[in-house]
């Protein structure tokens, strides 16, 4: 007992030591947690030479009730943006989708846009056989093309019908959305412009058009636009009873 | 006195004849070479705007250039890590032709020109754009960031 008396003070002139340091490190992280939070916010993006983070969760409210019937601006953005020829063929590909609900007892009808729902246990990776469906820490759900052998697994596995084949050679692409003959892809929440600190291109065009039906932000920031929705108004995830917890929620179903 | 004994002798005659025949044939060898041989692509970079560097010496990039891009492209996908310096958008917008604005096309051109010559198969160009990205507004070029080029060409810029 006698001997280890000393290193235990010792231990405790240690603790004292690190607790003035956590203390003071903690104040400094005080200080940097709120520009922190500018940092990920979406008006400066994140260097381009650091990782995303897992502190972020992307993700995407529609509210249903501002969507306009009729109005395709959200698809036309978005194959504009990311370079989709979408509609001449059946099995063309589609990254966003306007459904049209009609309740037929009450006459009630809706309109809505249906994307990739990026989930956090999103089917599609768990079925991949080769690892190219994958969920970016950020919330984000891709496809990695170089590894993607276009089994199409995750086209069958997704409940939101999300996924689509590219079965045609295909030409004249965004440089910042490769995209090929043979893979299969979605909606990327245009993780080009988000890592950039803009704003994916379906949401910029619905405020342009004056919806703002689609909000899109970082989940897990209490400060966002989009927590302060999700906390403060009834919100719903499509699907709900299959608990995939997807990043895109709906208002006003 | 060292002496040569007659069965030495015609080793070393024997030696002699193969090693004359060997150069020989080397020689006409090279010359048929030079005249058969797939020509070296002659490729025409435009300097005014990449500057007289590489990102990196290149000799290392002759030879390393798939690692670093395949290095880039698993930190661009999987982390969102989109640095410049060795992307392939960065090597784009330098190599890309002054006639037809793309690394493809001919023999003439960058990437196609040397893959032709190495016949080795090109798969970056099945998905990504083999032309440089439209300048935006706001967005400097990507090269001024990475390579300090000659003071003489880009010293509006980077003063």
């Amino acid at each position: 007992m006698n001997d280890s008396q000393p290193s235990h003070n010792s231990a405790n002139e240690v603790d004292e030591h690190r607790r003035n340091f956590i203390g003071a490190s903690a104040a400094l992280a005080g200080l940097t947690v709120a520009p922190g939070v500018v940092v990920y916010g979406l008006a400066h993006a994140k260097p381009d030479s650091e990782p995303v983070t897992d502190k972020v969760r992307w993700g995407m409210l529609v509210d249903a009730t501002k969507c306009a019937e009729g109005c395709t601006d959200c698809v036309s953005a978005c194959h504009t943006e990311n370079a989709v020829q979408s509609g001449a063929l059946e099995t063309d590909p589609h990254w966003i989708r306007k459904v049209e609900l009609k309740d037929m007892r009450t006459g009630r009808s809706q309109s809505l846009p249906v994307l990739c729902q990026h989930c956090e246990e999103p089917p599609c990776v768990d079925v991949c056989p080769t690892g190219a469906s994958f969920k970016r820490v950020d919330g984000i759900v891709l496809v990695d093309r170089h590894i993607c052998i276009g089994c199409r697994y995750c086209v069958m596995a997704c409940p939101y019908k999300a996924r689509s084949f590219i079965h045609e050679t295909l030409t004249e692409q965004n440089p910042d959305v490769p995209r090929g003959k043979g893979c299969v892809e979605s909606c990327t929440m245009c993780v080009h412009r988000v890592d950039r600190g803009q704003q994916p291109a379906c949401v910029e065009a619905c405020s342009k058009a004056g919806h703002n039906a689609i909000i899109f932000g970082d989940l897990n920031d209490p400060n966002s636009d989009i927590a302060k929705r999700v906390a403060g108004h009834p919100t719903s995830q499509l699907r709900a009873d299959l608990a995939l917890n997807p990043g895109v929620r709906y208002e006003g179903l | 006195m060292f002496r040569l004994s007659n069965r030495m002798w015609k080793w070393a005659v024997g030696i002699l004849a193969v090693l004359l025949l060997s150069v020989g044939a080397y020689a006409a060898s090279s010359a048929a070479d030079k005249a058969s041989r797939t020509a070296k692509p002659e490729i025409v970079i435009d300097r005014s705007k990449s500057g007289d560097k590489c990102v990196e010496e290149t000799t290392f990039m002759r030879k390393n250039h798939m690692k670093l891009l395949m290095h880039q492209r698993d930190d661009t996908m999987h982390k969102g890590i989109r640095t410049e310096k060795h992307s392939l958008q960065n090597c784009i917008s330098c190599h890309a032709s002054t006639k037809n604005n793309s690394v493809l096309g001919s023999n003439e051109n960058f990437c196609q020109g040397c893959h032709t010559y190495a016949a080795v198969s090109l798969d970056c160009w099945e998905c990504h754009a083999s032309k440089p990205k439209q300048a935006q507004p706001g967005i400097a070029p990507a090269v001024a960031a990475t390579v300090p080029a000659p003071a003489a060409k880009v010293g509006a810029d980077t003063k």
